[in-house]
């Protein structure tokens, strides 16, 4: 019964940001790709490294490192950008690297962002325990700061 | 049944049968006597009928079908038409109009409109119009004959049989009548007419063969038959059609269809009066209505449906297959370079290839998106032909060019200020018959919509010969506003004086009528205008008329701009803010008050230095002898860009930058070069206040 799972996994695509594994529902997500040429947009938010040409679609590029304050690290060869949509925006985010997808069960999401004890507080829906890693459930309208 | 995915379909199909019914009304105001054209309008109401009784819009239904009772009554001959029965028929049309306007904003598409209703029974039962209000509900039974009427013929049918005759073929009248038990009327229907047929030519039926095959009549029904058969052979051969019950084949002499000539011109001759309404004149390019003394006998024959198949698309569809075209043309671009890097001689031949079919369908894609102005001029005979009753003047609008093609996006936005022009054409620039005729004019005014290409743009004009502009009443009133100081009118040029009517805070009009004073200047015209990239501009002479001259660009989508670099980066400056680029030496570089001016032409301009407004990161300064200067305007203000280089003109395909960066300072949106980065468009307007 596909309800039944619909019910009790979530879908997630795993990506790694400064050494942690952060969660995005697959639902949200369009695609991953590879780093391309960025155009730098003046005067935007700090965090909008600008715009690229996603098969024709002029679409806004944010490093979540500088979102979340973390030391930059400069882009490497893993370097991946997460195309997510959110109530029909199409936005990418530009991450250290992207290669899993897995299920996690909700019973194992908690809403106890404070164990983190980060300073990405604020964009954390949940984390979730699965085996031994650590995953940050990302709360993406927060991360957009869509709530201004 | 869920609706809703029909709503849309609905709302559309209704408007274009809408336009239809009222391009075909002015047509029979013209020709009151081609009952085709009656046909026309009546299979328009119809279809309207059926698809709003299907939607459950019954208040639409109702009215469109005594509508039809009308419509019914005048192609059978039953009323003839004149310029009070054409009132309340456009009445009709109009609040059908305001009811699939409030569908289509989510209302049930309900009105009041037991006026109209009462004035479209009065005229079905053949009473005079001014007498509703008095009247009594009469049945409206007497007008349908027990018996049926003679068959009536038009010119063109009338001349058939006058030829068939002289060729010793045999006209017949056929009058059919069905068992009243009879089960499939429509089947019937169409063996008799098998039979018919298969004999000779039917030249005509009542009912007409469409409400026939739907069954829209009682047991009897009458054809009008050529035939080298006789009657007794016609007949019999009917009789055998099982539940046929009677068949009376009369002879159709030349005394006969003599008789309803008669009676057709004595029709004609109660319309003659009818000529003081105003004419519409739209003077298309197609051969059908380029012919303006046509007869009515040709027009039955030309009339017939020409419409083009065709689907609709929506636009969203359209720009996805933009997106993926352009993914193309990069593509292209890159094997472009790629085979003259290999150079091998059939990768080069294939690469060529596709670059000329790649050419051809930039073409289709783009002019996919082309509308022709047809679709927002179509509404004006009819507004210029009420507003005219209103206004009491007399005015003949010519519309020249309509099918000029427009982007889509241009056509949804262009409608409002030209409907705001032509209201002001007709309220301030035609003058009153009495005055005209003073002035030694005729008596008629004439107003001219004109659009047409020119380079890449389109040019719509709208052309009067009435009052013209009064310039030295404009003058006080624009000093009075302190629109210009009186220093400064002096100096102006009568085309600048002509175009301050459209400065904002300014109305012309000494009485505020609801026609065109509605406390909206046409500053608001000037400004729609501009904000798709065009201009207006006012040609004027007191007492001889004036043209108000609209240009737009061809389509939003695709813009000429000239491209820049700074450091690495490369800007787009839309061409149409570009004055002219100039090399200019630092030492003729002026301050002024912390800010930097050259001295362009005469004229102090400011410089912009692009480099610093987008923060572009440097790594080493640049120390150049000549800096390179893209003189941009915005209205009268100029201002020199300063940029790293030029690198050159070029048509490209505007994009925004999406719904997430919104109002980024001076960027008015994005493009894609050909190597596939992004470029960002320069919005020269925000870099001047």
């Amino acid at each position: 019964m596909t309800s039944l799972v619909d019910q009790e996994y979530i879908k997630v695509i795993i990506f790694k940001l400064a050494d942690k594994e952060y969660a995005i529902p697959v639902s949200d997500v369009q695609g991953i790709e590879k780093l391309m040429h960025i155009t730098r947009v003046p005067k935007a938010e700090k965090y909008v490294k600008g715009v690229i040409n996603l098969r024709g679609v002029v679409t806004p590029i944010i490093d979540l490192r500088e979102r979340f304050d973390l030391p930059a690290s400069g882009y490497v060869d893993s370097t991946r950008i997460i195309i997510v949509t959110l109530d029909s925006m199409e936005v990418g985010f530009v991450v250290d690297s992207a290669n899993d997808v897995i299920d996690i069960p909700l019973s194992a999401i908690e809403h106890q962002p404070d164990v983190v004890g980060s300073i990405e507080v604020d964009f954390i829906s949940g984390v979730a325990k699965i085996e031994n890693r650590l995953l940050i459930l990302l709360q993406l309208d927060k991360v957009l700061n869509l709530e201004r | 049944m869920e609706m809703n995915q029909y709503l849309e379909m609905f709302i559309e199909e209704s408007k274009e049968h809408l336009q239809s019914c009222s391009d075909n009304l002015l047509e029979l105001e013209k020709n009151p006597e081609d009952i085709a054209i009656v046909n026309e309008i009546f299979r328009s109401a119809h279809t309207l009928k059926g698809m709003s009784a299907t939607m459950g819009y019954e208040d639409l239904a109702d009215l469109t079908h005594k509508m039809e009772n009308v419509l019914d009554a005048i192609r059978n001959h039953k009323i003839s038409v004149n310029s009070e029965i054409l009132d309340v028929v456009f009445e009709s049309v109009d609040h059908l109009e305001a009811m699939i306007m409030d569908v289509a904003n989510g209302g049930d598409g309900k009105r009041d409109v037991k006026v109209t209703v009462e004035k479209l029974k009065a005229i079905e039962s053949g009473q005079p119009i001014e007498a509703i209000q008095a009247k009594e509900e009469v049945a409206i039974t007497v007008t349908e004959a027990t018996t049926l009427p003679k068959l009536q013929y038009d010119d063109y049918e009338k001349t058939v049989l006058q030829q068939s005759s002289e060729q010793e073929i045999n006209a017949f009248e056929i009058a059919v009548s069905l068992r009243e038990d009879c089960l499939l009327k429509a089947a019937r229907v169409f063996m008799v007419f098998d039979i018919l047929e298969k004999s000779g030519d039917v030249i005509k039926s009542v009912p007409s063969v469409d409400q026939l095959e739907e069954e829209k009549f009682d047991q009897q029904f009458q054809v009008a038959l050529l035939t080298k058969e006789s009657a007794e052979e016609i007949q019999k051969k009917i009789m055998k059609v099982s539940e046929v019950d009677s068949v009376t084949v009369t002879k159709l002499s030349q005394e006969l269809f003599a008789a309803s000539a008669n009676e057709i011109t004595h029709d004609e001759s109660t319309n003659v009066g009818v000529a003081d309404t105003p004419v519409v004149i739209e003077n298309n390019p197609k051969p059908e209505s380029s012919n303006q003394t046509k007869t009515p006998s040709n027009s039955s024959k030309t009339n017939q449906h020409t419409t083009s198949k065709t689907i609709r698309v929506s636009i969203e569809r359209l720009d996805i297959l933009m997106n993926l075209f352009e993914e193309l043309v990069i593509d292209r671009g890159r094997l472009q370079s790629i085979s003259t890097e290999v150079n091998h001689g059939e990768l080069n031949e294939t690469v060529e290839r596709m670059s000329r079919t790649m050419g051809d369908l930039q073409n289709i894609v783009l002019t996919m998106r082309m509308v022709p102005v047809d679709t927002v001029f179509n509404r004006f005979p009819k507004m210029v032909r009420s507003l005219s009753r209103d206004l009491h003047k007399k005015i003949n609008l010519e519309i020249i060019g309509a099918e000029t093609e427009l982007d889509r996006t241009v056509i949804d936005e262009i409608g409002d200020p030209l409907v705001h022009l032509i209201r002001n054409s007709l309220d301030h620039g035609i003058e009153s018959p009495e005055v005209r005729r003073a002035k030694g004019k005729p008596e008629e005014g004439t107003v001219v919509l004109r659009a047409y290409h020119s380079g890449n743009y389109v040019f719509i004009e709208i052309e009067d010969d009435g009052a013209g502009i009064n310039k030295e009443k404009v003058l006080q009133k624009a000093i009075s506003r302190g629109i210009v100081t009186k220093e400064s009118a002096n100096s102006l040029t009568d085309k600048q004086i002509n175009e301050l009517i459209l400065a904002s805070g300014f109305s012309t009009a000494e009485v505020i009528s609801d026609i065109s004073g509605r406390g909206v200047g046409l500053d608001v015209v000037k400004t729609t205008i501009e904000s798709l990239g065009g201009s207006i501009s006012i040609e004027s002479t007191q007492d001889v008329g004036s043209i108000f001259s609209i240009q737009l660009p061809l389509t939003l989508s695709i813009i000429s701009v000239m491209l820049v670099e700074i450091e690495q980066e490369i800007y787009a400056i839309p061409l149409s803010s570009i004055i002219e680029t100039s090399i200019i030496k630092k030492s003729d570089i002026l301050n002024a008050h912390n800010q930097k001016v050259i001295d362009f032409r005469g004229k102090v301009v400011p410089l912009v230095y692009l480099e610093e407004v987008f923060e572009v990161p440097r790594e080493n300064a640049i120390d150049d002898e000549y800096q390179s200067v893209v003189i941009v305007r915005k209205g009268e203000k100029l201002a020199g860009l300063v940029v790293d280089s030029f690198i050159g003109q070029q048509e490209i395909v505007l994009k925004s930058l999406g719904n997430y960066l919104t109002n980024i300072f001076a960027i008015s949106g994005a493009t894609i070069l050909g190597n596939g980065k992004v470029a960002l468009i320069v919005d020269c307007n925000a870099l001047m206040k």
